[in-house]
């Protein structure tokens, strides 16, 4: 294409939301303490060496979420074992108890709503809340799934697909004022908006470290004092018996590098990154026609975008993209391996259309506006090819 | 990076995607005496089939899709295929014979992207039945299903355009599977397959 000449080939990873890469500190840090090999539990010179590291890493976590206690944090393997380790203590805690209600969204993560599905189908009453159309929790909705029967409640502070961020301290006041455990997936939220376990007034925390620029494998519960924890894995007394297995040396050590950056960087990141995503989200709206952005105007992730194409399906845009070196995600069937598209989107109330032709851009710190340029100068001739050839009218 | 991950699909698939051939374009005025349309927006696949029939063949074919990359390579494809071809023997072409000429596409793709098929005889059966032959190849192309009973995947296909979108209401259209049984797995995945494409 012509017009587009000006604009040389480059690859444009937009899909921080799925994974960030590991970032160079990060790398080095962990390359630099693998002499750390030592098991962290044992007492000689080398354990202890690797504890203290561990243990460095443990308050440098708790610190990106503003835990004045380092031993509130544990580490698990990530995000699906930190959501699943609050259902299983729900399961136990449950079926001795009276309070059995569980009170989710319907527009969490598969590992929450699996998890939950699981306590369904284990006799537990569930409740998957609705959105409005910026997918958000309806407070009064809330109110009226929420009573003296509820046990947990869980929302994702931000979602991974919209980006849109909830009022975590009114959902909070809600869940505690019921006597409820409160519990939210913080996996996209942590290291892009600030994340505050005392005003939110959670009592469970989810974290994931490869969405921050750290490795894979390794992620984090932030559990309150005096919450209970029934361990997903038994073994031995590991994270105070919350969690047996081995140390992870160096996906911790990695892990506390990320969270103490990500800390720092916050409003540098807010900054640079929502700017880039304002250019990229005009450009699309002055370049496709009757394009749409979902997720909420303000509440919204700072690297998120979310936006539906009439007229062409999601997995075509996706592999157009990618031919022109640019990555990024759908919420169309076609890419999802089942019939239906995004349920995130579904939720929001899109129609099918709207919803089979969704792109996610997620942007990241290593995102440059050339790059944005370059994905907004391809865009539009992709959207306008598959709509030439499309059946649907828009 | 190499080369292997440049792409998806195979490199026929590719081909007819990024450049695909016979695409109507409104401006040029496709002269057609049949139209089909298949598969619907909610399940994200949609295919329109224009043809240009002349002495029960097909001089020129067109057509639109709304569906993704797997979708428009393959209606592409069948398009090339079918010109020049009788319509008897378009009539009996499979999804299978397509996804061949395209080199293969993953199983996931197959059922739910390769509708040109049914778009085609559906354009076909819009042209016999404008000239008063409604219905003269009902019987082309069909596998029985239910050996017993007699009955097609095309029956199966019916019933589920009128409506039947399980296994109780397609054996109350068709009386499926009544004898021996023997026939359910393979009707229940027809079924799936046909409630997916036709139904609402």
């Amino acid at each position: 294409m012509a017009e587009q000449s000006q604009n040389t080939h480059r690859t444009v990873y937009m899909d921080y939301n799925a994974t960030t890469p590991l970032r160079q500190e990060v790398k080095e840090e962990m390359i630099k303490d693998l002499e750390l090999f030592a098991n962290a539990s044992s007492l000689h010179e080398a354990g202890r060496k690797a504890r203290f590291r561990i243990e460095e890493a443990r308050a440098s976590v708790a610190k990106l979420v503003s835990a004045n206690d380092p031993d509130n944090i544990i580490f698990t393997s990530g995000g699906s074992e930190s959501n699943n380790t609050v259902f299983a203590t729900m399961f136990h805690l449950g079926r001795k108890g009276k309070r059995r209600g569980i009170v989710t969204s319907q527009i969490e993560h598969p590992c929450v709503l699996n998890a939950a599905m699981w306590l369904k189908d284990e006799g537990f009453p569930v409740t998957f809340l609705g959105v409005d159309e910026y997918g958000r929790i309806r407070m009064d909705e809330l109110e009226k799934a929420v009573g003296p029967d509820t046990l947990l409640v869980s929302v994702m502070a931000a979602n991974n697909e919209i980006g849109t961020i909830q009022d975590m301290a009114a959902i909070g006041k809600i869940a505690k004022g019921a006597g409820a455990w409160f519990h939210s997936d913080a996996t996209q939220a942590a290291g892009k908006v600030p994340v505050n376990v005392d005003s939110w007034g959670v009592d469970y925390l989810t974290l994931s470290c490869h969405k921050l620029y750290g490795p894979k494998g390794i992620g984090g519960l932030y559990i309150r004092k005096k919450a209970p924890v029934e361990p997903l894995i038994r073994g031995g007394h590991q994270e105070h018996g919350h969690r047996a297995g081995t140390y992870n040396n160096q996906g911790i050590y990695g892990f506390g590098l990320a969270a103490e950056l990500a800390f720092n960087e916050l409003a540098d990141y807010n900054k640079n990154v929502g700017a880039l995503r304002s250019r990229l989200k005009d450009a699309i709206l002055n370049t496709v026609p009757k394009a749409k952005i979902n997720g909420h105007p303000e509440a919204v992730l700072p690297n998120t975008l979310n936006v539906s194409f009439p007229g062409a399906e999601g997995e075509a845009i996706l592999l157009s993209l990618d031919l022109e070196g640019i990555r990024v995600s759908t919420g169309s069937a076609c890419a999802s391996g089942s019939l239906d598209p995004s349920h995130v989107l579904l939720a929001i109330g899109l129609g099918p259309e709207l919803a089979h032709g969704s792109i996610r851009f997620s942007l990241g710190r290593d995102t440059s506006t050339g790059d944005v340029d370059y994905v907004a100068s391809k865009i539009a001739p992709v959207i306008a090819r598959l709509r030439a050839m499309s059946t649907v009218e828009f | 990076m190499s080369d292997a991950f440049s792409w998806i699909y195979s490199d026929t698939v590719k081909e007819h995607f990024t450049n695909p051939k016979n695409v109507f374009r409104p401006d040029e005025g496709f002269d057609h005496n049949a139209e089909g349309l298949t598969g619907n927006i909610k399940c994200g696949d949609q295919m329109l089939f224009m043809l240009q029939i002349e002495n029960d063949s097909i001089r020129d074919v067109r057509w639109k899709t709304y569906g993704c990359a797997s979708a428009i390579a393959s209606t592409s494809m069948l398009s090339e295929v079918i010109k020049g071809m009788k319509l008897k023997e378009a009539y009996n072409i499979k999804p299978e014979d397509i996804v061949k000429r395209l080199d293969g596409l993953p199983s996931n793709k197959i059922h739910c992207s390769v509708l040109g098929d049914k778009a085609l005889r559906a354009a076909i059966d819009n042209y016999l039945e404008k000239n008063g032959r409604a219905g003269e190849f009902r019987n082309e192309g069909v596998k029985i299903i239910c050996t017993c009973l007699n009955i097609s995947d095309r029956d199966i296909e019916d019933a589920v355009k009128q409506g039947a979108r399980d296994w109780i209401g397609l054996q109350e259209k068709t009386k499926i599977g009544t004898v021996c049984g023997g026939c359910k797995e393979a009707a229940e995945e027809l079924l799936h397959e046909y409630v997916h494409i036709f139904g609402e």
